[in-house]
């Protein structure tokens, strides 16, 4: 059977590719602080070696629109050409083309729809920053076939936040029942407190740094029962209007297993969001792969 | 009032450079055009197959004219479509880093919890 090497949960900061990239006059201040934390979250996937990457993150209005919109839809194509017009004009993002691998695709659409998520899927799929983000954080080479999957957290009416904590238990256990022995990182983006296009975006911090410090507590410990009892998608918009990106932080929580605290856990504040990093091993982990505890990595 | 509808101006002027740079410069003559030709369109469909039914309100065609963006955000269109497609419009003429997105707060500050309903 296959075997899950890494499950990799982040927030995926579209401004992280022009950012590092800057030079001179041009570069924040950050920049530097921020490319020394995400070199060494990428140490972690990196030394687990995986052969595949199954990749969860959310369209935001651009191939998914409300004509036609999908709670829960995986990719099954050989290629995903990514990122579109408005993130290249916006963010600077590069255009890429990343390789699939169908025969995930197709176990986890089959298996997946089985265990009771009835999953829409998409033979053509061109995909955006919050899974080329990841890409560019965590493996630049872009060189492994990955299994796209996207959640709606964008247009209401939503999926539960329950439902993303079960998808990623059933991804998790799916991957593992693969008849396969290729090694597989599950790897989720989302957000912490967000605010975009309401008064309260693109302030110093994010919007709400006392509930990013509660996400944070909860995801580092995959306290998926005190998270449960904590949001709802009524109170997921009080810390911001883009929270409910947040759910897909719960559906890694789902991958990860319930009270397994991560191996690694890193922060970062920024203007307008706290970046937040987390992985887990679940066979241990690997020689050379950089730990970091709860403690270690938490906000101040 | 139809969220979808503004929405659905909001998506598809911002993915076409054409169609952003007619909204920054002309706007009446492209909400005109633009309810003439895209409106009713089910996008992905062939022109002859296009929706009879969809129309903007009065209030809600003023308020694209105008690139009123604080009118758009209570009459709940989605706040992402319409922050990126102003920013798009109006990031070049401020000088410094993420100056309009501060201003665009600023213009929002009234609002108070809870947001508009931007459910579709």
């Amino acid at each position: 059977m296959a075997q899950v090497v890494a499950v990799i949960a982040s927030t995926h900061h579209p401004f992280y590719y022009k950012a590092s990239n800057a030079t001179g006059e041009e570069r924040p201040p950050f920049a530097d602080e921020w490319v020394e934390k995400v070199t060494n979250f990428r140490a972690t996937l990196t030394a687990a070696d995986p052969d595949v990457l199954v990749m969860v993150g959310s369209d935001h209005f651009h191939q998914l629109w409300l004509d036609n919109m999908p709670q829960f839809l995986v990719g099954k194509a050989p290629f995903y050409d990514a990122n579109w017009h408005n993130e290249e004009r916006e963010f600077g993002l590069p255009r890429m083309t990343l390789a699939g691998h169908e025969e995930l695709s197709a176990h986890i659409l089959r298996q997946g729809i089985d265990a009771g998520f009835d999953l829409a899927f998409s033979n053509e799929l061109r995909i955006d920053h919050s899974i080329t983000c990841p890409i560019i954080t965590l493996r630049p080479e872009a060189d492994l076939p990955i299994v796209p999957i996207y959640t709606n957290i964008f247009a209401p009416p939503l999926p539960q936040p329950h439902r993303f904590v079960e998808l990623g238990r059933t991804i998790r256990s799916l991957v593992e029942s693969w008849e396969s022995d290729l090694k597989v990182a599950i790897i989720g983006t989302g957000h912490l407190s967000l605010e975009l296009g309401g008064p309260r975006q693109f302030g110093p911090t994010g919007p709400d740094p006392d509930f990013d410090r509660r996400a944070v507590e909860w995801i580092a410990k995959c306290d998926t029962q005190n998270c449960l009892e904590g949001v709802s998608l009524e109170n997921l918009w009080e810390p911001g209007n883009a929270t409910h990106g947040f759910m897909d932080f719960m559906l890694m929580m789902g991958a990860a297993g319930d009270d397994t605290p991560a191996d690694y856990v890193d922060t970062l504040d920024l203007f307008h969001t706290m970046e937040a990093y987390f992985t887990w091993y679940p066979g241990g982990p690997p020689e050379g792969a950089p730990t970091r505890t709860y403690e270690q990595g938490a906000p101040a | 009032m139809s969220k979808y509808l503004l929405n659905k101006f909001l998506f598809t002027v911002d993915r076409d450079p054409e169609l952003v740079a007619r909204y920054r410069d002309e706007p009446a003559e492209l909400v005109a055009w633009w309810e003439d030709t895209l409106a009713n369109r089910i996008l992905g469909t062939h022109t002859g197959e296009d929706s009879t039914w969809l129309a903007l309100a009065d209030d809600e065609r003023r308020a694209l004219v105008e690139h009123d963006y604080v009118t758009l955000f209570e009459m709940g269109a989605h706040p992402f479509l319409t922050l990126t497609l102003f920013i798009a419009i109006y990031e070049e003429s401020h000088d410094e880093p993420l100056g309009f997105q501060l201003e665009y707060a600023e213009k929002l500050a009234h609002v108070t919890l809870p947001h508009p309903d931007i459910s579709t």
